[in-house]
């Protein structure tokens, strides 16, 4: 079972003369333990995409699966519960609370669900540990660079027992090796269990993911193969489309 | 890549016998650009033959000679490595063609074609990516080489981007299809000479 799969789903905004199909017919399915990459220019429909796999919005026609229930038609409080326990969300500017510590921002979804305060702390503390930030976790978001932010709301996004991550272009801000590092830790994420969907334009991000999905005006309209082994690096010209 | 100014930076570091040049060369750049011993000898036979290096005994096996750099080879690769390679003229790239030539052929869909190119770099940067984070931590060399791959990878990528981001604003501008709003290319750009 998938942790996360789209079926058949399509959004459009507005009515009659200014309906706008924001995406058409999108089937995805993101598995535990991998990451897929959406990838597409500005408009394509990708942040539409993550918004309604992290049930913020509402599909006009199609299925969102999530570890098997369809989140279509679930009650706002259903709805509500799913996204503090199940989901973790990632965006590019961070959104860390600044009044909070490093560790406080991490287990505030834990206390909101009802963990008491010393347990979601601790919990808290294990996962900025697990992602080797545990010497920031009482400075506040002021005292920490950007990357340093972006791995905090990646701890935040993870803890518990979050089973699905939504980044978008979470490494937009961040210069390239924090970039590389952020998305170093989706992976660690990944490879414990986590499945991700990552959004963005960057092709040096996308190429983190073990697949990656090409959308353009609201369609899936491609997608890259599954990996090849490194050692058949050496021997690409043979796959090369750019022969002459 | 000068293999030439390679090997009197490695020259530089102390005397070297051919084939320790060759594995060090290998190591330096992060076994990306893999090297046969015979271009390792004839590049050393010829920096001998320009005063660049000089080995002990001139008539012994080339298996056999000992290297070392010269105070012109120490010049030569002090002046090359702050020269700036000649980038003045655009590189004639066949990606470059290939877009430009389906932009302009009625029955080829070019965004498909655009695509198609998109997808074998996109992947091409998975593998990087891959190797990158299989051995990074253990060889900084290949990592930077990698950036170095990742980097260019992402410019051809990019630059298919905004091509079909043109072609597409063209073609609704222009009623005659994307052809006609093409501009032609300047023969050079930048060029000085």
């Amino acid at each position: 079972m998938s942790v996360l799969e789209l079926r058949n789903v399509s959004k459009v905004y507005g009515e009659g003369d200014t309906e706008v199909d924001a995406i058409s017919n999108i089937d995805l399915a993101v598995e535990r333990g991998s990451l897929v990459a959406i990838m597409g220019p500005s408009g394509s429909g990708k942040s539409t995409l993550l918004t309604i796999a992290g049930s913020l919005e509402q599909p006009t026609t199609g299925d969102v699966m999530i570890n098997g229930s369809n989140v279509v038609g679930m009650s706002r409080n259903d709805k509500a519960r799913l996204r503090r326990r199940t989901i973790g969300y990632v965006f590019q500017d961070f959104n860390l609370l600044a009044g909070l510590s490093a560790v406080e921002n991490v287990s505030l979804p834990l206390e909101l669900d009802g963990v008491a305060m010393k347990q979601a702390r601790a919990q808290g503390m294990s996962v900025l540990d697990e992602l080797g930030l545990a010497d920031r976790a009482e400075r506040y978001p002021d005292q920490l660079s950007g990357g340093e932010r972006q791995r905090v709301a990646i701890a935040r996004a993870i803890v518990g027992e979050r089973s699905l991550l939504l980044a978008d272009e979470p490494s937009g801000a961040l210069d390239s090796v924090n970039g590389e590092a952020v998305m170093r830790m989706i992976l660690t994420a990944c490879h414990g269990g986590v499945a991700a969907l990552v959004v963005t334009h960057d092709a040096k991000l996308a190429s983190w993911a073990d697949r990656v999905v090409f959308l353009r005006d609201g369609k899936a309209v491609d997608e890259t193969l599954p990996p090849q082994r490194p050692e058949d690096l050496l021997g690409l010209d043979a796959a090369n489309p750019s022969e002459s | 890549m000068s293999i030439r100014h390679s090997l009197l930076a490695l020259l530089s570091e102390g005397p070297k016998y051919g084939f320790q040049l060759r594995q060090e060369f290998e190591a330096s750049t992060g076994d990306v650009w893999p090297l046969n011993v015979g271009q390792v000898y004839t590049t050393l036979d010829r920096l001998e033959r320009d005063g660049l290096a000089e080995s002990d005994d001139h008539d012994a096996d080339e298996r056999q000679k000992n290297f070392r750099i010269t105070a012109a080879g120490e010049e030569e690769l002090s002046r090359w490595l702050r020269a700036p390679p000649d980038l003045t003229q655009p590189p004639r790239d066949e990606l470059v063609i290939k877009v430009l030539v389906a932009s302009r052929l009625p029955d080829v869909d070019v965004y498909d074609v655009i695509q198609v190119h998109r997808r074998y770099l996109v992947q091409l940067m998975q593998q990087w990516t891959r190797l990158k984070d299989d051995e990074a931590h253990f060889d900084l060399a290949f990592a930077l080489a990698v950036d170095a791959e990742l980097f260019r990878l992402d410019a051809v990528v990019r630059w298919l981007d905004a091509a079909d981001g043109r072609l597409r604003r063209a073609s609704h501008e222009s009623p005659t299809g994307t052809a006609a709003a093409l501009p032609r290319l300047p023969r050079r750009i930048g060029a000085q000479k």
